[in-house]
């Protein structure tokens, strides 16, 4: 009885606040037909624009996962003082808004920042790919650890510590035991991740330059396609392409996922 | 791992081609988002001329205080075409632009616009001037002046008119505070602020002709009217200090006031800056149009006005968006 | 270990992506002094719009904690026709650009939208973008820790004749609460920062319906730089405070559990 009404309610929630919105995001993409939305996703400059999204997210998932397992396992397993703070600083670029994050990478590296002087030797951080990378992986570190560490602590240590003693070293402990308990945390956190990564509009636009053709991430076509040219349903259009992506990435772990382990 | 290396080394390659955008011969074009069009067709008429012949474009478009602080943090531009002239005197003032950047025919404008009021279907509620903008039951929507640096313009064309019709200083901020009042929401952005009317909030809508203009030729249907009095809208074009080593920039920047140039603007509603251009199209005069150096109505040019009106805190502006909470 | 190693990538890889910048974010606020600073932060329109969104944050974690709770062990748990497909689309609010969620949000809660109610320009509409963009945290904290949760106690304590509500409240919960606390504490900080999603619902009235990120916005594109940073500053030294908070209370709890 209660499961229907758990169902019922959730899944309410859910219809009322996910679900409508983006059936009217499929809805509006398609509002000038089927034609008019696929030019406006492989036209040059959009099919650029989702290649750059895709390295960038590439890139971001990696070195995020990777890191945000070595400071999960430090924030949970370590000791050393300021654990505490290590914690609040890793969800830190959630808190702020992207406008603040590229007004912090401009400080940083724009002229007469602290490192504004690597543009004078060559090395382009804003205005180019490494500057709108820096900002991606900045909005999205925290998925990873935060997915990893809820785990790490439910599981414990026994059966790491069983397998120290039984005389494997650490990396195996990792790779055997570890890695694999943490492993629907992990993919959890990359889903996330790769999520936040290819929708990032804010901070990665400020840094970007929105040099057409060169420096523009699917998003910032998206927001080009409705703030100046008028074709909102282009920008829902590609919108949708962004969508399918996350939606793609959410089936390819769940094809993974071995069925028993499915609720 | 093998992952981990082809990302590298895809990173390498698109940052390469991604950077390596300033080459002999490429300009640099950084400008707000409006005039996107009409700047594609200028760029390509420019191209096919001797001066422009091989010459490349690295194109930006984006909100005009964007795109002026992008410049200064060191994005590379050769032109900055902006809405308003503080956005290119914020550059004079970190060294990018020379001081002189308007010293020319034109005084560095390179198109006109007219600040209007978007209606209803119809005018329902026959608004024709600034005084029906504060009659009972109202609503005016404009984007937040602080936000939107375009949006100044709505602004001191209210200020403006007000003098005009003869009233103080003192009368022509009160009416400010009143407008204001009636003013139920302030997006962010004029192409929000467009949205958002489009949808129905609002009976008017301050925005600019050409936005009105460009916005019906795309589809979303605009019905505007021009009252009597208003501001002259004059956007800016500078050569930078590095646009001014480029010969290309050069000869570009002298193409914007050619009479392919002027048409072309006006292709996306602007009024033509050169006259024997502006000849050919029949925009309406409005009867009391006034600029925002037009001193004996309290207008004294952009550095004094921005100042006094539009300081954080301390503005005019500010004070009535603080009173507005009251 | 190579853990030393590893962590030394990891601390690097924090300092360079994470901590400069913000390093650079507070050196340029306290750049006219600790008095200024303060004078920017405590500006009567800053903290009314601090204020706003504070309380919106606040309800955010609370609604989340709720719902996202509910819907992540029903995603678990349950089984239903198209549960997939629900799951899939959990993640959506992220993927798409803020524009685009924005004017999405406008169209259906806003005026001319087909349910009927307009709630555009207002708290509610602020509040439901917020909690649009916002969804996707607790029930991804939550789910993970729920696949791995063991569920004999629970089938224990249920042949035993628990309800399941008691089963929940003591056997479940406990263990949830981490994660939960987790997602909570990411969901504030994202409705706290967020600009795009809310910008066009939000009308933008000073002391009425400014957030603080679009306050900052406008203090930048105003020139006031330095206030802009000493707000940011603020709001981040606020978000600081309440995952520290979290932090702190799910350690308590885990000794707690332990004594």
């Amino acid at each position: 009885m209660s499961r229907y009404a758990l169902r019922f309610a959730a899944l309410g929630y859910l219809t009322l606040l996910l679900m409508v919105p983006v059936a009217f995001v499929f809805y509006r993409a398609f509002d000038h037909g089927l034609g008019h939305a696929w030019s406006s996703v492989s036209n040059g400059r959009a099919v650029h624009a989702l290649e750059l999204t895709l390295l960038l997210t590439v890139i971001t998932v990696v070195a995020n996962t990777i890191v945000g397992i070595i400071l999960a396992l430090a924030l949970v397993r370590g000791r050393f003082r300021g654990r505490g703070l290590l914690n609040a600083v890793v969800d830190l670029p959630l808190a702020l808004s992207p406008v603040v994050v590229g007004l912090a990478l401009f400080l940083l590296y724009g002229r007469g920042g602290w490192l504004g002087g690597l543009a004078g030797h060559g090395v382009k951080v804003l205005f180019a790919v490494p500057g709108m990378l820096l900002a991606t992986m900045f909005v999205s570190l925290p998925f990873v650890v935060r997915e990893v560490v809820p785990v790490l602590r439910e599981i414990g240590t026994e059966q790491e510590q069983a397998a120290e003693t039984l005389g494997a070293r650490s990396f195996q402990v990792f790779r055997r035991i570890t890695l694999p308990a943490i492993r629907w945390a992990v993919a959890y956190g990359i889903v996330l991740t790769t999520a936040r990564a290819i929708g990032e509009f804010g901070a990665v636009s400020i840094v970007s330059g929105r040099i057409e053709g060169k420096t523009e991430t699917l998003p910032i076509y998206v927001q080009s396609q409705y703030a100046f040219d008028f074709n909102t349903s282009g920008a829902y259009a590609a919108s949708v392409v962004l969508a399918l992506i996350a939606i793609l990435t959410v089936v390819v772990l769940r094809v993974l996922q071995p069925k028993e382990e499915v609720g | 791992m093998r992952v981990i290396w082809i990302a590298l080394v895809g990173i390498a390659l698109l940052a390469g081609s991604a950077t390596g955008a300033s080459q002999g011969g490429s300009v640099d074009l950084v400008a707000y988002s409006t005039p996107k069009d009409a700047y594609g067709k200028i760029i390509q008429a420019f191209q096919k001329t001797q001066a422009g012949n091989g010459s490349s474009f690295n194109q930006s478009y984006g909100a005009s205080g964007d795109q002026a602080r992008a410049v200064a943090a060191g994005q590379p531009a050769d032109l900055v075409a902006l809405s308003l002239d503080p956005d290119v005197n914020m550059l004079v003032g970190k060294g990018l632009v020379p001081k002189n950047w308007a010293a020319n025919a034109h005084r560095g404008i390179v198109s006109d616009s007219i600040v209007v009021f978007v209606v209803r279907d119809r005018n329902p509620k026959h608004i024709k001037g600034w005084g029906d903008l504060v009659k009972p039951g109202v609503q005016v929507i404009t984007p937040n002046p602080f936000t939107s640096g375009g949006a100044r313009w709505n602004v001191m064309a209210a200020y403006g008119a007000e003098r005009r019709a003869g009233k103080s200083d003192k009368q022509a901020i009160a009416y400010l505070y009143k407008l204001f009042k009636h003013v139920p929401v302030q997006p962010d952005s004029a192409r929000s602020a467009l949205a958002i009317f489009s949808q129905g909030k609002g009976d008017v809508l301050l925005t600019y002709e050409n936005e009105a203009i460009y916005a019906e030729k795309k589809g979303v249907h605009t019905e505007y009217k021009t009252p009597k009095a208003t501001l002259l809208i004059e956007t800016p074009v500078a050569l930078t200090k590095s646009g001014l080593k480029k010969p290309a920039a050069k000869a570009f920047y002298k193409f914007l006031w050619s009479s392919t140039a002027q048409k072309a603007f006006a292709g996306q509603g602007y009024r033509p800056v050169v006259k024997s251009v502006a000849r050919g199209y029949h925009f309406y005069k409005p009867a009391g149009l006034f600029t925002i150096g037009t001193a004996k109505l309290g207008l004294n040019g952009w550095t004094k006005v921005n100042t006094r009106f539009f300081r954080p805190q301390k503005g005019v502006m500010a004070k009535i968006e603080r009173s507005l909470g009251h | 270990m190579g853990g030393g190693l590893a962590r030394g990538v990891a601390t690097g890889y924090l300092s360079i992506v994470v901590l400069l910048p913000l390093a650079a974010l507070v050196w340029s606020s306290r750049a006219h002094g600790l008095g200024a600073f303060w004078h920017q932060a405590t500006d009567a329109q800053a903290m009314s719009a601090l204020k706003l969104t504070l309380g919106l944050a606040a309800v955010c974690a609370l609604v989340n904690a709720v719902a996202g709770t509910a819907i992540a062990w029903v995603l678990v748990r349950d089984r239903f026709p198209g549960k997939g497909v629900v799951d899939a689309l959990i993640d959506l609010p992220f993927a798409l650009p803020t524009i685009v969620a924005g004017l999405t949000l406008l169209a259906l809660y806003g005026p001319g939208g087909p349910f009927g109610f307009d709630v555009a320009f207002t708290w509610i509409g602020i509040q439901l973008a917020l909690l649009f963009v916002t969804l996707p945290f607790v029930v991804r904290a939550v789910q993970p820790v729920l696949l791995e949760l063991d569920t004999d106690m629970e089938q224990a304590a249920a042949s035993l004749g628990a309800s399941s509500f008691a089963i929940f409240r003591r056997i479940v919960f406990p263990n949830l609460l981490p994660a939960i606390l987790s997602g909570v504490g990411l969901a504030f900080a994202r409705a706290v920062g967020e600009f795009g999603a809310v910008v066009l619902i939000s009308g933008n009235i000073p002391f009425k319906t400014e957030v603080s990120s679009v306050y900052i916005f406008g203090q930048i594109e105003s020139g006031n730089e330095a206030g802009a940073a000493a707000v940011s500053v603020l709001l981040l030294a606020i978000s600081l405070g309440v995952l520290l908070a979290i932090g702190a209370i799910r350690r308590w709890r885990t000794r707690h559990d332990r004594a």
